[in-house]
């Protein structure tokens, strides 16, 4: 076995270019392991645990480029090294076909463009604050998709941006839509008269879908990031996207969507819904209905639930139809649960969900919570426990796979499925478990073919299922719409035709994952927990 | 901020390049920046340059002005010893920072070597050598003397040097003729075909270009630095046609002063040597850039020089200061039976023509040498594109053609440097590592990062001290600072 490795001085690519790089580089027969990463301190103690570590790497800075490979002998080592370089030299090859260099900075790019109004920044965390500033400073508005800014520096370019009339969505803002135009990670959705701002982006990713997917539309789509609720950060953006959407005249509707915010914000926030004039609804999942009622916002107790209530509103119904909607829904899935849950066996008891919105992951706790006693979770909420070991499942389990933990030099599960797919395979084979739930997010960004990702694992799942005479329900929601690039109806018929249940939201795929671990037989379900 | 929803949605889209690709589907007017980290500074020092961003344009926007409207002008020659401030017999001026001789690469010994060989001061390499060492000798910086020098850039009390006249702000440079190319003092060497040749120079050449010059007063060197960027000079690796206009500006004039052997003599010398005009442009740009120097807050390199060890960079606003870090070796193109195992690291003031808008910075006016770039006239455009980052003007005066006549990128600002990653892009000759042997061959490099992030620290400390602000901070790095 051989581990050899080379530094490239001050040769940089962005990381999403080196994971495919990474990843076509793994295709390669004979090569044990590798990697391709920036010379960071982190990334030099990564290569260093998996043992791909070479004495050069030592003196490389965060602007070097390291490549290290683990192969059965040394031809093999020296082989893959130069295919990686050729992969590289391909991606940039691609990058550098125009005529023109591209410009290296934000007054550069202003050159080229004097009238730009937006910055989407999406560089490494510790240089991301420095470049949102630099871009506010110059009257641009901002959405910092990066993640690992520190809070006093957020608080510092909110406040800058308040001060200045400018939108500083982030950091860790995943996905927006401004004036209909998708940014980040976001779907092809109508256009209309709903405001959407949002401290959680796939729970803004559902809920524009499911209003897309319901007939109505999106006037913005705001993300903050998911600390703006915080007692630290106050409410900053979420109260200044809240003016916005409330002065604009395309905004009949709007929609809050975050974790429970800090008290204290929640009173900000509702010292201003309550004299709005416009109709609020708000999915702070898991705070309590009274308290977003006494600010005369309407409360919903699930992302899909908002989307029905603010598509409501916009279609000028009453809102007790998204009752009645949802009592017949609960029927159906109560129909189909009992179906699916005559064919377990008595061993099958355990719920296996395994998400790639983290949004969903919290969602699932709450809804479930009710229906399982003791929900694992490598990101607890409520009266879930932790999980000891995220890459083991204990009795139900409902794991974030977007976590931190699992997208150090991995893409996020969105693009990447490979560590999904042999999560499922893993699941299917443990007799106890009773449903596997996932999700599937399509839309800008994400994987363009999922299909093709996720049906091998599940088909593979299924038999091994079926040579132990196990019947195994899969449960998955799919967040998009028709005129994404992935198109939801194909991406659904193809589920289906895998055998998978697809139910409309992630709150409906959980109802019926309860059902199908409780079976209800009678109709009569005087359940009133939202969907 | 209401009317953002109301204006068209244009991106600049910094980082994952996907995100665009998105963008540009959906036919959003977006910019992609090709984002690299920037060099790291201490944060203390990125929040006060932050801070104080504006006093420092201010400051940047007058130190840039003073750049541009130099007018350098060819005014007469002298003896190093009657012409250079403070020049003395024991003296000898080099190129780059201060440095001491047991510091000094071969090609600079080489060439003290063989200046106090020139001199008289020695009999021969071993007794100059112990000279040298024995501390009878003094070193200084060129640039300390307001005078620059090629490669190891060697100044000694009776050379013969150009004076350039700053007519706009009445300073003034020095700078000694370009001896050619070859074994020449300037790369190391120092053997006796390199002594006869000084000699002849302050002997024929010399006494012919005085009187030449007197003649006709001044010759605008600005006027002819223009023109020669039109005929396909950057004024550093080629200085073919400007050297043919200075010809054509000095010959009826030589020929009018000397007698006819000595004229035909220093005409053919002149004649046979592309890099003559090298000095000149030199000369040129450092009578321009120290019109610029000492204007508070102003983060404007006036300096950027190398000794064969150190690279060292000075701002307008730091004084006197020289910020460093080690000379690279350059990537180059080497003369046959040469390799890069030969090359001594970069070396000499000539980055001064890069620090004034010329050289690598105009290389894209320079398609005859692309071959040193990549070999491809786009490669040299890109090159000089690139440089529009890290410079605060284009130039008024010199254009290059096939950018449309843009002006040259002039005034490299040490915080855009520090922020972009950018590092200035410079044009060098390559001198062997070794004393006594010369050029090995001819390329380009990118300056080292460690003088620009010490300058920046510094200059952000500067700042503190002149405009009040509570709190103190550490530089990451040792600053060396001379009286």
């Amino acid at each position: 076995m051989m581990v050899k490795g080379i530094v490239k001085k001050g040769e940089y690519y962005d990381s999403l270019t080196l994971m495919t790089a990474a990843r076509k580089l793994r295709e390669l027969s004979g090569l044990l392991d590798s990697a391709i990463v920036m010379g960071t301190r982190e990334n030099r103690a990564i290569l260093e645990a998996a043992g791909l570590t070479v004495e050069e790497f030592r003196a490389s800075t965060d602007a070097d480029l390291l490549i290290a490979v683990k192969a059965e002998d040394a031809l093999l080592a020296e082989r893959a090294l130069s295919e990686a370089e050729s992969i590289l030299k391909s991606v940039r090859t691609r990058a550098d076909s125009s005529l023109a260099p591209l410009p290296r900075s934000i007054e550069t790019a202003l050159h080229l463009m004097p009238d730009a109004n937006m910055t989407l920044i999406s560089v490494a965390g510790k240089h991301a604050a420095g470049e949102a500033m630099r871009a506010l400073r110059h009257g641009l508005h901002v959405m910092l998709f990066s993640d690992n800014v520190p809070l006093e520096r957020e608080i510092a370019l909110k406040e800058y941006a308040m001060e200045h009339h400018l939108l500083m969505m982030g950091p860790d803002c995943g996905t927006a839509i401004i004036n209909g135009v998708p940014l980040a990670f976001a779907n092809a959705v109508n256009r209309g008269d709903i405001g959407i701002v949002a401290a959680a982006g796939t729970g803004l990713q559902e809920v524009s879908c499911l209003i897309s997917n319901a007939g109505a539309g999106i006037s913005q789509a705001i993300g903050t990031g998911g600390r703006d609720v915080k007692e630290e950060v106050g409410g900053l953006m979420m109260l200044a996207a809240l003016a916005m959407l409330s002065e604009d005249p395309s905004t009949r509707v709007i929609v809050l969507i975050s974790k429970p915010p800090h008290f204290s914000v929640l009173e900000k926030i509702g010292k201003v819904t309550r004299t709005l004039g416009k109709p609020v609804v708000a999915a702070f999942l898991g705070t309590e209905n009274d308290s977003i009622r006494r600010h005369g916002m309407l409360p919903a107790g699930s992302l899909h639930e908002a989307a029905l209530l603010a598509t409501a509103l916009s279609q000028r119904k009453p809102v007790e139809t998204v009752t009645t909607y949802f009592a017949r829904l609960r029927n159906d899935l109560r129909v189909i649960g009992a179906t699916e849950a005559r064919k377990l066996q008595a061993q099958q008891k355990n719920v296996r969900g395994l998400f790639s919105g983290g949004t969903f992951c919290y969602e699932a706790q709450l809804l479930l919570r009710d229906d399982l006693d003791e929900i694992y979770s490598n990101a607890p909420t409520g009266k879930s426990q932790q999980l000891k070991n995220s890459l083991k499942s204990v009795k139900h389990t409902l794991v974030d796979l977007g976590a931190d933990e699992f997208t150090v030099g991995r893409p996020h599960p969105m693009i990447d499925y490979s560590l999904r797919d042999r999560r499922i395979i893993e699941e299917a084979a443990d007799p106890e478990t009773a449903v596997v739930l996932f999700d599937i997010v399509l839309g800008y960004g994400a994987n363009p073919d999922p299909l093709k990702e996720i049906v091998p694992a599940i088909t593979s799942a299924r038999k091994s299922t079926s040579q132990r005479q196990r019947y195994l329900p899969m449960v998955c929601s799919v967040t998009g719409t028709d005129k994404d690039p992935q198109n939801r109806a194909e991406v659904v018929r193809g589920l289906r035709d895998a055998g998978v249940i697809v139910a409309e939201s992630n709150a409906a795929a959980c109802l019926l994952t309860a059902f199908i671990v409780h079976p209800i037989e009678q109709s009569d379900c005087s359940h009133d927990t939202p969907v | 901020m209401t009317h953002l929803f109301d204006q068209e949605l244009k991106v600049i889209n910094i980082g994952l390049r996907s995100f665009k690709d998105t963008l540009d589907a959906r036919n959003v007017k977006a910019v992609q920046v090709d984002w690299m980290p920037p060099l790291s500074v201490s944060p203390q020092a990125a929040s006060i340059i932050a801070e104080k961003r504006e006093q420092i344009e201010d400051a940047n926007r007058a130190a840039v002005e003073r750049i541009l409207s130099g007018k350098p002008m060819l005014v007469g020659l002298g003896k190093a010893l009657d012409t250079i401030p403070r020049m003395k017999e024991n003296l000898l001026l080099h190129a780059g920072p201060p440095i001491e001789w047991k510091r000094m690469c071969g090609p600079m010994r080489g060439a003290i070597i063989g200046a106090l060989i020139y001199e008289g001061l020695a009999g021969n390499p071993e007794d100059a050598e112990r000279l040298a060492a024995s501390g009878e000798i003094e070193f200084a910086p060129c640039h300390e003397h307001n005078a620059v020098g090629p490669m190891a850039g060697i100044i000694s009390a009776s050379m013969p040097v150009f004076i350039v006249k700053n007519d706009e702000f009445g300073n003034a440079s020095y700078a000694t003729m370009n001896e050619g190319l070859g074994k020449v003092l300037r790369y190391g060497a120092f053997n006796d075909e390199v002594i006869a040749r000084l000699k002849w120079m302050e002997r024929v050449l010399y006494p012919a270009l005085r009187k030449a010059v007197e003649r006709v007063e001044r010759i605008d060197l600005k006027a002819i630095i223009a023109q020669a960027l039109h005929m396909g000079d950057e004024v550093h690796n080629r200085n073919r046609a400007a050297t043919s206009l200075l010809y054509r500006a000095l010959a009826p004039q030589v020929v009018r002063t000397s007698e006819r052997d000595a004229a035909a003599s220093v005409l053919d010398f002149i004649g046979g040597n592309d890099h003559f005009f090298l000095n000149l442009s030199m000369a040129a740009a450092k009578a321009s850039l120290d019109a610029a120097r000492g204007i508070a807050n102003s983060s404007i390199v006036v300096a950027m020089a190398r000794n064969g060890t150190d690279f060292g960079v000075q701002l307008s606003g730091t004084g006197g200061q020289w910020f460093t870090g080690p000379a690279p070796v350059p990537d180059a193109l080497f003369f046959p039976g040469f390799t890069k195992d030969d090359a001594n690291p970069d070396i000499g003031d000539s980055a001064i023509a890069e620090t004034y808008g010329l050289g690598g910075f105009a290389i894209a006016a320079s398609p005859a040498i692309v071959q040193f770039v990549g070999g491809q006239a786009r490669d040299a455009l890109n090159y000089t594109l690139q440089m529009y980052e890290i410079t605060a003007a284009e130039n008024r005066a010199y254009q290059i053609p096939s950018l449309d006549f843009r002006g040259t990128p002039t005034g490299i600002d040490v915080i855009t440097v520090v922020e972009t990653g950018i590092l200035p892009f410079i044009d060098t000759g390559v001198a062997h590592k070794k004393p006594g042997i010369g050029q090995v061959g001819a390329g380009v490099l990118s300056a080292p990062a460690e003088p620009f992030v010490k300058a920046y620290e510094r200059l952000a400390e500067k700042v503190v001290k002149q405009n009040g602000r509570c709190g103190q901070f550490s530089s990451g790095f040792e600053t060396q600072s001379t009286a």
